[in-house]
């Protein structure tokens, strides 16, 4: 999102736009990253319900992936991720490795 | 009607709430704060208003509760003392930084170790860089007259700021004197209306308080609520002038005293300043130009319109109820500031007095003033910044 200037804001710090966390992306807090082991993913969307954010794509009731703009690499969906037969669906990979 | 009361100065705090019968008021009680809430609950109580009065469990919670009381939209007051505002200095910064209106009165208090219930303006010098407005009364007249007015520079739009009106604990807010209580009517149309911004309550235009805010605007907000700071003049002038329509009594943003022709003057706060003026009259008497200084508005602080004054002016002394201990007193700063960017400049000195409620006695105003005509006569042994009558 654009800085603004005193004469764009307003008096208090008070959202009056609801919604615009979409345009503040907050995937460059990142320090490392879940990536998605498709073949160990049993779609169970445990990923989806526990990220604190809105950064796992899901279609059809599929998981589809992440939506790293928002993903700050928490890692909470790694961990709770049950995977397929004791191998997680998804992996934390350090950012600066990849 | 105005009529002649003799109450205490929490009486007269909680009387000028209950005229203006607040949305919210979320308190926690506190020597010598503690009979200003109780009175005001018992209008509640009785039903003589409808304020929404809740009981919570620290002053840091009172506060908390008033900030999300005033997001939501309503008028919101509370009251505190001494330690009490010292717990609610985190939520201090949240109100003014949110730019809510709230007004609240602290009766002054010492702050501990060692413990202490009575009168010292430690407590309310220590929240003096939060934010907040500050109106500051000698007796119990000026606090009803500056908590009626705080909610007009609180609630201006060009200001929406937390205003506080302080008090001095036990020598005003115990002490019986004769007062006037402005007519109801008159309070509340001179209060009117509350007008909500960004309500929370407001659900067609759905808002969000308390954003993380990083390094890309910080500093912008800041520099607003700065420049929100600077109008408090300006409308603390004008809602005097119309105030002074209603009560026939003239506020300012500080009282000079005998100072016209004056060669020396003492600066102090709160009720120090009525024992003051009575041994500056005794001095005049004695042919000693002598006058006296007392700030109403300690924050935003009128540094140009005090240098003025004060610049002609060979000795002033400051008298400070509460110390920055290895530095001079708040006010002591205040004042040097004042004067530092004018031609002439005075000799200053510091006095601590009265610290966890000592008795500030007419002998002490006396040595005040023996200590500042000293210096205005050039006596160079003077300390700068002492305590005064010290038990050795």
């Amino acid at each position: 999102m654009k800085s603004r200037g005193i004469k764009e804001l307003g008096a208090g710090p008070v959202i009056t736009f609801p919604g615009n966390s979409l345009s503040v992306k907050t995937g460059s807090w990142r320090s490392s990253r879940p990536v998605s082991l498709k073949e160990n993913c049993i779609d169970c969307l445990f990923c989806w319900l526990y990220c604190p954010d809105m950064a796992v794509n899901v279609a059809g009731g599929k998981m589809q992936g992440f939506n790293y703009d928002y993903c700050k690499g928490c890692g909470i969906c790694a961990l709770e991720c049950p995977g397929k037969k004791g191998r997680k669906a998804i992996a934390m990979q350090e950012e600066e490795k990849i | 009607m105005n009529v002649a009361v003799a109450v205490t100065g929490n009486d007269a705090m909680a009387h000028a709430l209950k005229q203006i019968n607040p949305d919210v008021c979320a308190a926690y009680p506190i020597t010598p704060q503690t009979d200003l809430m109780q009175r005001f609950s018992e209008f509640v109580s009785d039903g003589e208003i409808d304020t929404e009065l809740i009981l919570v469990e620290s002053e840091h919670s009172a506060m908390s509760a008033c900030i999300g009381a005033a997001a939501a939209g309503g008028r919101v007051a509370t009251a505190t003392s001494g330690p009490g505002l010292a717990l609610m200095w985190e939520m201090l910064y949240v109100a003014s930084g949110m730019r809510l209106p709230i007004v609240m009165p602290v009766v002054n208090r010492a702050l501990s170790a060692p413990l202490n219930i009575h009168c010292d303006h430690s407590d309310a010098m220590g929240a003096r860089d939060s934010g907040w407005i500050q109106l500051w009364s000698e007796n119990a007249q000026e606090a009803y007259d500056n908590l009626i007015q705080a909610f007009r520079i609180a609630e201006h739009p060009d200001i929406r700021l937390p205003v506080m009106v302080c008090m001095d604990g036990f020598i005003i807010s115990h002490s019986i004197c004769r007062m006037e209580y402005i007519a109801d009517d008159a309070v509340k149309n001179f209060v009117g209306w509350f007008k909500e911004k960004n309500a929370l309550l407001d659900i067609e235009n759905p808002v969000s308080y308390g954003p993380l805010i990083l390094t890309d605007q910080y500093h912008e907000y800041k520099k607003i609520q700065s420049d929100a700071m600077e109008r408090v003049f300006r409308v603390t002038t004008d809602v005097a002038a119309e105030f002074e329509k209603i009560s026939g009594r003239k506020y300012d943003l500080f009282e000079t005293y005998r100072m016209e022709d004056a060669e020396t003057s003492l600066i102090v706060l709160n009720s120090a300043a009525g024992t003051s003026k009575d041994v500056v009259d005794e001095a005049r008497d004695r042919g000693i130009k002598v006058g006296l200084l007392k700030p109403r508005l300690f924050r935003p602080f009128p540094h140009k319109q005090i240098g003025k004054i004060l610049q002609h002016l060979k000795a002033v002394c400051v008298l400070d109820r509460s110390d920055s201990f290895g530095a001079y007193g708040p006010l002591f700063t205040e004042i040097a500031a004042s004067l530092y960017n004018y031609g002439g400049k005075p000799r200053l000195l510091n006095r601590i007095y009265g610290l966890g409620g000592r008795d500030f006695l007419p002998k002490d105003a006396l040595l005040a003033i023996e200590a500042v005509v000293a210096a205005a006569e050039g006596k160079t042994d003077l300390a700068l910044k002492e305590y005064l009558s010290i038990r050795g």
